[in-house]
C-alpha cells in the first residue's frame, strides 16, 4: 500500500460555490490559489470574499508556491467510500501560512514514511471535468 | 461573585444505561426528564423552560405535556447541555422562566429513532475542503491534532495510553460503568487500530442513555432537598473544520470557556476538588488540563503519569470512568454534568471525600465548541 488514491467514483467530490470557484479553476489549471487581504496583508484559506482577520472585502487572489510541510495526520483504518485503508488524512501547512486538509501521495501510508514537518509539494489530481484535487507528495519526488 | 446565581435542584440519568433496546431517542429523553423532575420533587407541569439537543426542544416539551415560556435548542454537539445550563442561568436570572429542564437522550448504540447525524453538502466548506480527503466521522477528525501535540511536547504514545488505563481504574469503582475490566498500557496500545495513533481503547464507547437536570434560581433552590449551586459558566467556539483549528496543541475554545467560568466563579484552579473533562478520545484530558490552567502547556501527560488524576490522586478527573469506560451515547456532555453533580451531592460511586467545588468541562465536535460549568455544594 503506497498510495491512498481512491478506487473509483465514490470519493466525495467538492461542489464549487461562487465564493470558491476561483480555487477549483486554479487546481484545474495547475495552480494552488489563496487570497490575500489588501488591507492587513493576511493570506488565508479556505476561500471567501473577505478577509477573516479584518473583515475587509478588498482581497486579491495569489498563487501559492505549492510548497508545504506536514503539520499533523491520522492513518484511517476503516473504509470510507472511495478510499482503501490504510490511508493518511493529512493537514499540511503551506509556505504562505494557511493550513489545508489533503492526502500525501507517493509514499507509504505509514508512521515511518509520514514524518511531521517533512517537506511536501502540491500535485494536482483530476477527478472529473470540473474537479481537480490538490494532493501533496514528498518534496523532490517526480511530479506525476 | 455573581449578582445572581442558579442551582441544580434535580438531576438524574436514564433508569438504564448502556444498551437500552426498549426506548427510542425521545423515550430516553423522557425517561431521564421524568427521573430528574421526580428527583427535584416536582411534576412536569412545574417546568416552564425546556432545553435539549438532538431532539427538538419543542417536540420534547410537547411529549412531556409542557407548555414552556422559554426553550433552547442549541445543538452544536456534545457540550450543548453545558451551554443549555449556561443559557438557562441567564434566562432564569432575567425572569424568562423559573424552572428549567435540560434533557438529553440518545440511542447511540441501538439506533432506535435517532436524529440523523449532520451531513455535509458537497458545497459546504467541509464538503469542499475536508470530505474529499477521506474523513469519516469523529474517529478521523477529533484525532488529527494529537501527533502535532506529541511532537511539540515530546509526549509518547505510551503516556497517552495511560489515560484510558487510569479512567478504567475509576470505572472499576462504578457499578454502572460499561467497561470495568482492568486495562494496561499494553492492552491499550495493542487493541485494534482505529485511526493511527488511536486504538480502540483510546476511543469512546458507543452506548444508549440519557440524563436530565432541573434548574432554578439559587434563592428558590434553598427550598429543595439537595441543591448544587452554579458558581460560574463559560462557553466558546472555534472552527467546525478541524483542519482550521488555530493551534493543534491547544484549544482556543477551551481556553476562553474555562477562563470565563473561573473568572465568574471567582476561584482559582487550586480551589477545585474534582474535575470532569469530556473524553470522547484519550487525548482530550491533556488539552483540558492545560487549557483550563491546571497544568502548564506540555505538562499534562506527566501530571497524569504521576497519578494526580487517578483514584487517590490530588485532582480526581473523570471519576465515573469517562466516555472511554463509563458510557458515551454520542453527545457525552450531559454525563460530565451528572457526575459533577453526584460528587457535589456526595453520592458518587467513587466519591471524592469532602469535595466542595467541581468543574465540568465539555467539548463539541472536534474542538469546535466548548463549555465549562463550575459547581459547588456550598451556596455562593
Ligand atoms: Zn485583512
Amino acid at each position: 500500500m503506497t498510495d491512498p488514491r481512491p478506487a473509483g467514483a465514490q470519493r466525495p467530490l467538492p461542489k464549487p460555490t461562487p465564493e470558491t470557484a476561483h480555487f477549483w479553476e486554479g487546481t484545474r489549471a495547475g495552480e494552488l490559489r489563496l487570497q490575500t487581504c489588501m488591507g492587513c496583508e493576511k493570506t488565508y484559506f479556505p476561500p471567501r470574499f473577505f478577509c477573516p482577520k479584518c473583515g475587509s472585502r478588498s482581497v486579491k487572489m495569489v498563487k501559492a508556491s505549492g510548497r508545504a510541510t506536514l503539520y499533523s495526520y491520522v492513518i484511517a483504518q476503516r473504509p470510507v467510500p472511495g478510499f482503501t485503508p490504510p490511508y493518511g488524512i493529512c493537514v499540511v501547512e503551506l509556505e504562505e501560512g494557511p493550513r489545508m486538509m489533503t492526502n500525501v501521495v507517493g509514499c507509504p501510508q505509514t508512521p515511518e514514511a509520514l514524518q511531521l514537518d517533512m517537506p511536501l509539494t502540491v500535485v494536482f489530481e483530476p477527478k472529473d471535468d470540473t474537479i481537480t484535487l490538490p494532493l501533496f507528495q514528498p518534496a523532490g519526488e517526480q511530479v506525476r | 461573585m455573581k449578582r445572581k446565581s442558579i442551582a441544580v435542584v434535580g438531576a438524574a440519568e436514564t433508569t438504564d444505561l448502556g444498551v437500552i433496546p426498549n426506548l427510542s431517542q425521545i423515550g430516553l429523553n423522557a425517561d431521564a426528564a421524568l427521573n430528574a423532575i421526580a428527583d427535584a420533587g416536582l411534576k412536569p407541569s412545574d417546568i416552564d423552560g425546556v432545553a435539549t439537543a438532538g431532539e427538538s426542544p419543542i417536540a420534547l416539551a410537547s411529549y412531556l405535556g409542557i407548555t414552556p415560556t422559554w426553550i433552547d435548542g442549541t445543538g452544536v454537539g456534545g457540550c450543548s447541555f453545558l451551554m443549555h445550563l449556561r443559557h438557562a442561568a441567564a434566562a432564569i436570572n432575567e425572569g424568562l422562566c423559573t424552572t428549567v429542564l435540560v434533557a438529553h437522550g440518545e440511542s447511540g448504540r441501538s439506533q432506535i429513532a435517532p436524529s440523523a447525524p449532520p451531513s455535509y453538502h458537497p458545497g459546504s466548506l467541509e464538503g469542499q475542503f475536508e470530505k474529499p480527503f477521506g474523513v469519516g466521522w469523529a474517529p478521523t477528525m477529533f484525532t488529527i491534532p494529537l501527533l502535532r501535540y506529541m511532537k511539540t511536547y515530546g509526549v509518547t504514545l505510551e503516556q497517552v495510553a495511560q489515560i484510558p488505563v487510569i479512567q478504567r481504574q475509576w470505572a472499576a469503582l462504578n457499578p454502572r460503568a460499561m467497561e470495568k475490566a482492568p486495562l494496561t498500557v499494553e492492552d491499550v496500545l495493542n487493541s485494534k487500530m482505529i485511526a493511527y495513533p488511536f486504538t480502540r481503547h483510546m476511543c469512546c464507547l458507543v452506548t444508549d442513555g440519557g440524563g436530565a437536570l432541573v434548574l432554578t434560581s439559587a434563592e428558590r433552590a434553598r427550598d429543595f432537598a439537595r441543591p448544587v449551586w452554579v458558581l460560574g459558566t463559560g462557553e466558546s467556539a472555534e472552527s467546525t473544520m478541524i483542519s482550521q483549528m488555530q493551534d493543534f496543541t491547544s484549544s482556543a475554545a477551551f481556553r476562553v470557556s474555562g477562563a470565563k467560568a473561573f473568572s465568574e466563579a471567582g476561584i482559582t484552579q487550586s480551589d477545585v476538588d474534582h474535575l470532569m473533562i469530556y473524553d470522547a478520545f484519550a487525548h482530550l484530558p491533556l488539552y483540558g488540563l492545560e487549557d483550563l490552567g491546571f497544568c502548564q502547556p506540555g505538562e499534562a501527560a506527566g501530571f497524569i503519569g504521576d497519578g494526580h488524576t487517578a483514584p487517590g490522586g490530588s485532582l480526581p478527573v473523570n471519576t465515573n470512568g469517562g466516555g472511554l469506560s463509563y458510557m458515551h451515547s454520542g453527545m457525552y456532555g450531559m454525563y460530565v454534568l451528572q457526575e459533577s453533580i453526584r460528587q457535589m451531592r456526595g453520592i458518587a460511586p467513587a466519591q471524592v471525600k469532602g469535595a466542595k467545588i467541581s468543574v465540568a468541562h465539555g467539548v463539541a465536535g472536534w474542538f469546535s465548541g466548548s463549555s465549562t460549568i463550575i459547581f459547588s455544594n456550598e451556596a455562593p
